[in-house]
């Protein structure tokens, strides 16, 4: 579904990505994990085209994304941070977004419910917490039912009780033939769900695997253990 | 883009700095007029305040605001959408939403207190200053993503306008005082908005004689209705230019 | 001189009386056998009178040698299609009254005029209409000779084919009243003409000057209204000349004055106008002058005194709304500044005496520097320019430091 083949990219003199190639398919949840300023972030970034990639290219359904905007129908983000136009109502940014994409009549509503946007709906955007905007953005990912979802720190902000509505609905998502990407530092959150596992450090992709397969090599289940395995073994190998 | 526009003219209008704009130039206007009288020197005080003002606020106001909508023009650039809409659909906002403040705050005492060419014009100035510096604004704002330095150059840009610009005129008019002058003057108001404006209001005026005293090219050039067409079109480019630019920037920039 | 002139008239009443007991009446018609005025004048004896009637009279050169009354009735007119002169009077006590003359052609070799008194006294030019005529009336070397009530309007499109309205070349005891000017080269000329007074003439609309006015001591101008002049009104060279409650205004133009003092000295200004010239007054070689009481409105520089000005006196007058107060040329200052009212002083006034606390400093530096570079007038209103100008008047670098009022007033004066 989205394959990344050769990935550079640097800011200045600071390479962020550096040769990346993955291949994403539909029934998986990709956990995108890696310090801080590994290059996640820029990663998916570069996947929806807010950054673009000094060489090589990312395909999505086999036709590249450069310069194209069209794909992103296909494709709900849910971003790190969220700040809207501060006097701005939920309600009156939720039918923004509708009258933008117009043409598009797939809804999946499941969160909004969930999370109750509607209750919120004349609230002002400014006077949000984190928590609810988090919640705003999340409901917002899935309202056009896209076959891809991305989301960056999904659950950063987020209360137990919303992570675990989240949660239900990405396995929900994933029994539907969806891809789910996820990019975090905080590894057992992801656990659940995840069915890949991508490491990446300093612009790097350390190793990409199924999860399985990732505990059948190192005799762990807790995600965290895994990697701290993994890491070791390689380190070793150098 | 007319949906992100809308939307963004809606939460511009509800902004209270642009509020409390729109009521200062409404009253400073209104001031004017009050103490100066209808003559001249209430529309001179007007234009002072305008060149002053507009440009400082304008451009100040749009780099913080683009600043403050980045995650949400993130959000949006996550849509099917192409860039060139996304800051375009700002651009048009931002333009609308002080085009608003400058028709209300300034058009609106001034066609009611002194309705003639000369507002008419004092009107016109504004506003493509207005949009002036929202495109200067974003242009500043799409180069430089630390927001602190596009501060800085938001405002050294204003005070290059109205001050600096003007300063390394005067210097390169002392020294080179012995030569025919006039007529590159005359070009190098037309590379500061600021002067091109004031230029054409002062026309207008009594003063206009007194400009005139510097040499007839360059009241025979601002008297005449092509030299003032002419100044229109600058103007228009001014206010496209640096919004066209930063377009063509925020295409290939990384977010 | 003030007696002089009663006498003067006594006199010229009384051997008036005595003319008119054995004076006779030549009546000049179309259609009579007296029609033409040239056959009434050879007629008439001396002290006669002959009276024009209705028509018009293609007639030029009509030579006046004797005293004579030559009276328009319902306005005769005098064409001289663009010929030469219409009438050329050179004898003294002449009265002409109540024609229109029209239609002189211009000459690059001789001053033609409607009417041209040579080297005569008493001349009355009353009541007349001149259109067209290059010069219009034109008095050289003659004495105590009155023109009032003329319009004289001219056709003049450049300065080089264009005549004066009245000009006066060499003489004493004119005086000219009530006429309106315009559109000539010069509205009123004066050379060498002493004790003269030139009252309640408008002038306007002239190619160079309203009042041109040379060589002339001695002189009075009061009541007259000088508007939209080329260059406005220029006194030149002249001493002890008063000047009261004209009106100088609109002469607005690249190097145009509402009025220009050029080498003259003694002079009285008072209760004048001077209102949206490019310069109000322009001073040169001044000395000695008085302008008090005088209102200065919406000028461009309300007054230039250049630096070889000394002596005058600048007092009581109205600053109001001019783009620059004072300008100078000089570091120094020679004349004396007192109690006016400067509509840009920003100072207060704490113990309500009327008078401001503190002194106020006419001159702008931007004045200065757009003096010495014109171009720089592009910058005017611009904020580095109104900045620079208000550190220069609190801390004086450039603009001379004395020149400045130590008593301005804090309310215009009423000088009505």
């Amino acid at each position: 579904m989205i394959k990344i083949d050769h990935l550079y990219k640097n800011f200045g003199r600071h390479q962020v990505l550096n040769d990346i190639s993955l291949h994403f398919e539909k029934n998986q949840a990709i956990a995108l994990i890696g310090p801080n300023g590994s290059g996640k972030s820029t990663l998916i970034k570069t996947i929806l085209g807010l950054v673009l990639p000094q060489q090589g290219e990312i395909t999505f359904d086999g036709i590249s994304i450069a310069g194209q905007s069209h794909y992103r129908k296909e494709i709900g983000y849910m971003p790190q941070m969220s700040r809207f136009p501060a006097n701005m109502t939920v309600s009156q940014l939720f039918s923004m977004m509708k009258s933008l994409r117009k043409n598009e009549t797939r809804r999946d509503l499941d969160l909004y419910r969930a999370f109750d946007i509607d209750q919120m709906g004349s609230k002002r955007l400014e006077i949000l917490s984190g928590g609810m905007k988090q919640k705003v953005s999340a409901a917002l990912a899935f309202l056009f039912d896209p076959k891809v979802l991305v989301l960056d720190e999904p659950t950063a902000g987020l209360d137990p009780i919303a992570n675990e509505i989240l949660k239900n609905k990405l396995q929900q998502s994933l029994a539907k033939e969806r891809l789910i990407l996820i990019s975090s530092h905080i590894l057992n959150d992801l656990d659940d769900i995840t069915t890949h596992v991508s490491y990446l450090m300093e612009g790097e992709v350390k190793f990409f695997k199924p999860l399985e397969q990732l505990k059948t090599e190192t005799a762990e289940s807790r995600l965290n253990r895994i990697i701290a395995q993994v890491l070791k073994q390689q380190n070793s190998h150098d | 883009m007319i949906n992100i526009t809308k939307f963004i003219i809606n939460d511009l209008i509800k902004n209270w700095i642009l509020l409390l704009y729109t009521a200062l130039l409404l009253l400073a206007t209104l001031g004017f007029f009050l103490l100066e009288g209808q003559g001249d020197k209430a529309i001179l005080g007007v234009l002072n305040l305008t060149l002053l003002l507009v440009p400082m606020i304008t451009v100040i106001f749009s780099t913080i605001y683009y600043y403050n909508m980045y995650e949400f023009l993130i959000l949006l650039m996550a849509q099917p959408l192409r860039r060139r809409s996304i800051l375009g659909s700002l651009f048009l906002g931002l333009v609308v939403s002080f085009g608003l403040a400058i028709l209300a705050g300034l058009g609106l005492p001034l066609w009611l207190l002194h309705p003639g060419g000369v507002s008419l014009v004092l009107i016109v100035v504004a506003l493509l200053l207005t949009f002036i510096f929202i495109g200067l604004a974003l242009f500043v704002a799409v180069w430089l993503k630390d927001k602190a330095r596009g501060m800085g150059m938001a405002l050294f840009l204003w005070v290059y306008f109205v001050l600096i610009f003007d300063g390394l005129v005067l210097l390169m008019m002392y020294n080179f005082s012995d030569y025919p002058i006039g007529k590159i003057v005359l070009f190098i108001t037309f590379l500061n908005p600021v002067d091109l404006g004031r230029i054409m209001v002062l026309m207008q005026t009594e003063a206009a004689a007194l400009m005139g005293y510097s040499g007839a090219v360059f009241r025979q050039f601002f008297s005449e209705w092509r030299g003032m067409l002419a100044s229109l079109l600058i103007m228009l480019a001014w206010s496209l230019c640096p919004a066209w630019l930063s377009l063509r920037m925020f295409r290939v920039k990384d977010l | 001189m003030r007696i002089f002139f009663p006498i003067l008239f006594t006199m010229a009443f009384v051997s008036a009386l005595i003319y008119e007991a054995e004076a006779a009446s030549f009546h000049v018609r179309k259609g009579t056998p007296l029609h033409t005025i040239k056959k009434a004048i050879a007629l008439a004896g001396d002290s006669d009178t002959v009276f024009v009637h209705e028509g018009t009279y293609l007639e030029t050169q009509l030579l006046i040698r004797k005293p004579l009354s030559l009276i328009g009735v319902n306005r005769p007119i005098i064409d001289a299609q663009h010929g030469d002169e219409i009438l050329i009077v050179e004898a003294g006590n002449v009265l002409i009254r109540g024609f229109r003359l029209q239609n002189i052609g211009v000459s690059h070799l001789k001053d033609r005029a409607a009417i041209r008194i040579v080297e005569s006294r008493e001349v009355i030019i009353d009541d007349n209409i001149l259109n067209n005529t290059f010069f219009g009336i034109y008095l050289q070397n003659s004495f105590q000779c009155t023109v009032r009530n003329n319009t004289v309007r001219g056709e003049a499109y450049d300065e080089m084919n264009a005549g004066n309205a009245i000009h006066i070349w060499k003489g004493r005891q004119m005086e000219v009243i009530n006429n309106h000017l315009s559109h000539h080269r010069d509205g009123i000329y004066f050379e060498f003409v002493d004790q003269s007074l030139i009252r309640g003439n408008t002038s306007q609309d002239n190619m160079r000057y309203g009042l041109h006015f040379m060589f002339s001591n001695y002189d009075t101008y009061q009541e007259n209204t000088f508007q939209r002049n080329g260059a406005g009104v220029a006194v030149m060279f002249s001493k002890h000349i008063k000047m009261v409650k004209n009106t100088f205004e609109e002469n607005w133009g690249g190097s145009s004055y509402g009025i220009l003092l050029k080498e003259i000295s003694d002079g009285f200004m008072s209760q004048n106008t001077f209102k949206s010239n490019t310069v109000g007054v322009y001073a040169e070689g001044a000395s000695r002058i008085k302008i008090e009481n005088n209102n200065f409105i919406d000028n461009g520089k309300a007054m230039d005194i250049k630096g070889n000005c000394i002596d005058n006196q600048i007092l009581s007058n109205n600053f109001i709304g001019n783009t620059f107060e004072v300008l100078t040329n000089s570091s120094s200052n020679l004349n004396h500044f007192e109690g006016n009212y400067w509509a840009q002083y920003s100072g207060y006034d704490l113990d309500k005496d009327g008078i401001g606390d503190f002194p106020h400093r006419p001159v702008n530096l931007f004045a200065l520097i757009t003096d010495k570079i014109p171009a720089a007038n592009m910058l005017l209103y611009s904020f580095l320019v109104n900045a620079l100008d208000m550190a220069e008047r609190m801390f004086p670098e450039i603009i001379p430091e004395n020149l400045s009022d130590e008593r301005p007033r804090i309310k215009p004066l009423n000088h009505d």
